[in-house]
């Protein structure tokens, strides 16, 4: 029987300290909220992993369930969901995202 | 969806918030929604969301709204912001 969706998101943000499910790709996103997240781990200069959603509709549904949150992106350090684009930026700019992401790729 | 619409249904939905909504594009599937709500104290940035987000509903699917900006302060917040 093929994986759930579930299963497949559980593996990928298990095995990469940082997963950003996104629209697109980091060369080519295909949403501002992609870009702008992508923006600030590209900022940080840390290694990430990208989904993009858009070639998956199986994920694309079904990480809003896996995390109870309706919009893409989706950011993901050491397994755990720590919001979308507007946390992700307000952490950055308030100083709690770089020794989330230092603590995480330790 | 009309950026009054939205107010409404977040300020139903989340007793005492005051809600701003900016329709950014014009063309009501674009907004900028700031919520200041005590009921946001103790809460992580991810549950505030989840609370808006419970709010809108359905409309959040990417069909009725496409893109929604979202600001979550409580009242101290807000006022140490001004």
């Amino acid at each position: 029987m093929a994986e759930s969706a579930a299963d497949r998101i559980r593996k990928t943000i298990d095995s990469n300290r940082i997963v950003i499910y996104m629209k697109g790709t980091p060369s080519f996103p295909m949403c501002g909220f992609s870009a702008a997240t992508i923006e600030v781990f590209n900022e940080l200069g840390v290694p990430y992993e990208t989904v993009d959603v858009l070639t998956d509709p199986e994920i694309r549904d079904g990480i809003k369930r896996f995390s109870d949150w309706p919009t893409i992106p989706q950011v993901y350090i050491n397994g755990q969901f720590i919001g979308g684009c507007d946390i992700v930026r307000e952490m950055h700019a308030n100083g709690e995202l770089q020794p989330l992401v230092q603590g995480a790729l330790q | 969806m009309t950026a009054g619409e939205i107010q409404k249904q977040i300020e139903a939905s989340i007793g005492g918030a005051t809600v701003e909504v900016r329709d950014y594009t014009g063309t009501g599937d674009h907004f900028e929604v700031r919520v200041v709500a005590s009921a946001f104290e103790g809460k992580t940035p991810v549950q505030r969301h989840q609370m808006v987000y419970a709010a809108l509903g359905a409309s959040v699917d990417g069909r009725t709204i496409h893109a929604l900006a979202l600001k979550t302060l409580t009242p101290q917040q807000a006022a140490s912001a001004r």
